[in-house]
């Protein structure tokens, strides 16, 4: 049953794009997801794929040699981080748009400025609305198998929309951890051969990206919309299937200790592990605490979240990305949204945590699950967008 | 998660402590343990006191936080003793490993009045003696932390770092030798208090 | 979502290729680019010499050349740029206001 091993989440995507062999992979190195570049450069000099590895100038690049590479029917994948994947903001939507089903492994950085290196949500929560599947890792285990699903979920001929695969960079992407990877030829045969709609080298006249007039332009935005709906169903087919492989089963989030919960705080990427042990610490003192990890961010699980929190008596949402709107984050503005209308459904706050780098403790979330108790017992929400681990604050 | 051990090293960019840190996980997972191998980030810059540390454990740890009440200390560069604070949150019941020339009892004014065990191993001297530079200190330091802590039993850790030095250096088999005599070494001539 | 080759204003959102991907060539000769005229070229058949000049210069392609001859302009495609009755040296080609 799979193969013992540890890597850095790094060298766990490097290795899932080994064994998944793409046609193509055009990218451009950026702290901390250089090293999935550096890895996967060597295994095509190592001839260990047959991949041709696209060295670009740019992010921009990236992401336009994918669009080409993609529209010319072949499986592609990038990889990038923080302002390397604002560099290509114009293109993911362009991606999208042409219903391109690349992949793209983002290793969560801050963005500028202040100019940070370290990790948190701001780059790939900016780039939550560009029509891209994203899918968030706990632990380097998670953004392996995330990343394997990824191209039957983009490809499907259903969604074809192209998806990320999202870790904390340094935190996982540069920790080695115990991960069990699974056979090249299980891996292969799981991923399976693309068979792309149409191929701009194919010999048959072709047209990508032509321009959208009035009377197409709205009907080509619904379909993109109704393909993002659409992949929740595809997403947990995939899942299930993986599970059977592999033995790890995957929901759109994932539901711990919330069955009995009182209280609970929703969170994703390697937080969520941080968050677990501060829950089982409280647990053992009797408390009825829990925690919401969320896997598949977009699409959002809008009525499953609501269903899985409306038990609860107070729940805090945790957002590694301030949104500088004064009303909060974008995992808190999409949890309270699905909430809107429930009755008798929990007080929900928000917690902006760990911005560039700032360490997130245990001590952070239980200091959170405290303050959903004085919610709790006073009866009074108090103010809904806060921060955790600022000084002064 | 009783039987976690948390280390955390200190060191200076370019002397090798994170990856003396990822060597430790290699070979603590090799050993059938979970593992966490992990150095904290920031601008890296030759000199520069950096932190890395390891969890490890029977089950797999979730938390993804740094260490702050570590078991065991490793302290890869003297000078740092005075410059950061190295046994932070240190546990009594726990150790701090020291890579000096000195004596524990010599050092111990300088450890803000920790109360537990302090071990000194002159990793510097031997990685000189043994590799021929004294700048890379942190195969002895290696040694020294799993002879103090006894996460590995002693003779598998010699035997699986053998087996890694011959897979890393498999172009330059010289170095072989020296590392495994460093390593044997400082298991031999780290001091207690 | 299928590919199809052809889209029109009858057909619904599921109906007309994923983010508007056409899978045929020269669907350009379906739109009708000549009402967006303002000025008509007309073409003077005595007058013409056959000399070539204007054909490779029309942006529309709305010159047929056949066996070495020009004939009248395509204009459901002509967008009256003139850039044709700019290069005829011999007068064969008129350009006035077009009455609609």
């Amino acid at each position: 049953m799979g193969i013992r091993e540890r890597l850095s989440g790094n060298e766990a995507v490097a290795t899932a794009m080994r064994q998944i062999n793409p046609d193509v992979v055009a990218a451009y190195p950026i702290t901390p997801s250089t090293e999935v570049v550096h890895y996967f450069s060597q295994y095509v000099a190592d001839g260990k794929v047959d991949t041709e590895f696209v060295a670009v100038e740019s992010e921009h690049s990236a992401m336009s040699a994918c669009i080409g590479a993609s529209a010319a029917g072949g499986r592609t994948a990038t990889v990038t981080s923080a302002c390397g994947l604002a560099l290509m903001w114009e293109l993911l939507y362009v991606a999208s748009g042409a219903r391109l089903p690349i992949t793209l492994a983002v290793v969560n950085r801050a963005l500028s400025g202040p100019i940070n290196i370290n990790n948190d949500h701001s780059d790939s929560m900016g780039a939550r609305d560009s029509g891209w599947i994203q899918l968030y890792s706990e632990n380097n285990q998670e953004a392996y198998d995330n990343y394997i699903m990824s191209n039957r979920i983009a490809e499907h001929k259903d969604i074809l929309l192209p998806v990320m695969v999202c870790q904390d960079g340094f935190i996982t992407s540069h920790a080695i951890e115990n991960i069990e990877l699974l056979e090249d030829d299980k891996v292969k045969k799981f991923v399976g051969p693309y068979n792309p709609g149409f191929s701009l080298i194919s010999g048959k006249p072709t047209s990508v990206g032509p321009y959208d007039t009035v009377p197409f332009y709205f009907e080509h935005q619904y379909q993109r919309a109704r393909a993002m709906v659409d992949s929740k169903k595809v997403i947990l087919d995939v899942f299930k299937e993986f599970g059977q492989l592999t033995g790890r089963n995957y929901g759109l989030f994932e539901e711990y200790r919330m069955e009995d919960a009182e209280r609970a705080i929703i969170v994703l990427n390697s937080s969520a592990g941080t968050a677990k042990f501060a829950c089982d610490t409280l647990r053992a003192k009797g408390e009825k605490v829990g925690v919401l990890k969320l896997r598949v961010f977009r699409p959002f699980p809008m009525e499953e979240i609501a269903k899985a929190v409306s038990h609860l008596k107070a729940v805090a949402v945790m957002d590694k990305c301030d949104s500088f709107s004064a009303i909060g984050g974008p995992v808190f503005g999409d949890v309270r949204n699905s909430c809107y209308g429930m009755s008798n459904g929990p007080q929900i706050i928000n917690y902006i945590y760990g911005l560039g780098g700032r360490d997130v403790r245990v001590e952070d979330f239980t200091f959170v699950y405290e303050n959903l108790d004085e919610i709790i017992k006073t009866g009074k929400t108090g103010e809904i967008y806060r921060h955790v681990g600022v000084r002064g604050v | 998660m009783s039987n976690m051990v948390e280390i955390r090293w200190h060191g200076r960019g370019g002397q090798g402590a994170k990856t003396a840190s990822l060597l430790l996980a290699d070979a603590a997972f090799n050993m059938g343990k979970y593992v966490q191998g992990f150095p904290e980030y920031g601008p890296e810059r030759m000199g520069a006191p950096i932190t890395a540390f390891n969890r490890i454990s029977d089950e797999r740890s979730t938390v993804h936080s740094n260490i702050y009440e570590p078991d065991y200390v490793v302290v890869v560069d003297a000078t740092l003793l005075t410059a950061v604070d190295t046994t932070g949150g240190l546990k009594k019941e726990g150790a701090i490993i020291i890579n000096s020339n000195k004596s524990p009892e010599e050092l111990v004014p300088l450890l803000d009045g920790y109360e537990g065990r302090v071990y000194t191993i002159n990793a510097s001297n031997i990685a000189e003696e043994e590799l021929g530079n004294r700048n890379f200190p942190n195969t002895p330091m290696l040694g020294a932390v799993v002879k103090v802590s006894g996460i590995i039993p002693e003779e598998v850790f010699v035997k699986d770092m053998e087996e890694s030095f011959h897979h890393k250096f498999s172009t330059k088999p010289h170095v072989i030798d020296g590392n495994m005599k460093a390593l044997k070494r400082a298991m031999k001539e780290v001091k207690g208090l | 979502m299928n590919y199809v080759k052809d889209s029109n204003l009858n057909l619904n959102w599921n109906e007309i290729s994923p983010g508007g991907t056409i899978l045929k060539g020269g669907s350009s000769l379906e739109v009708n680019t000549g009402d967006w005229r303002v000025m008509i070229p007309g073409f003077i058949e005595e007058k013409c010499n056959h000399c070539m000049l204007c054909f490779p210069v029309c942006a529309d392609s709305a010159i047929p050349v056949k066996d070495g001859k020009r004939g009248d302009f395509d204009f459901k495609h002509c967008k009256g740029c003139g850039v044709c009755y700019k290069v005829c040296p011999v007068g064969a080609i008129t350009w006035e206001k077009e009455e609609k």
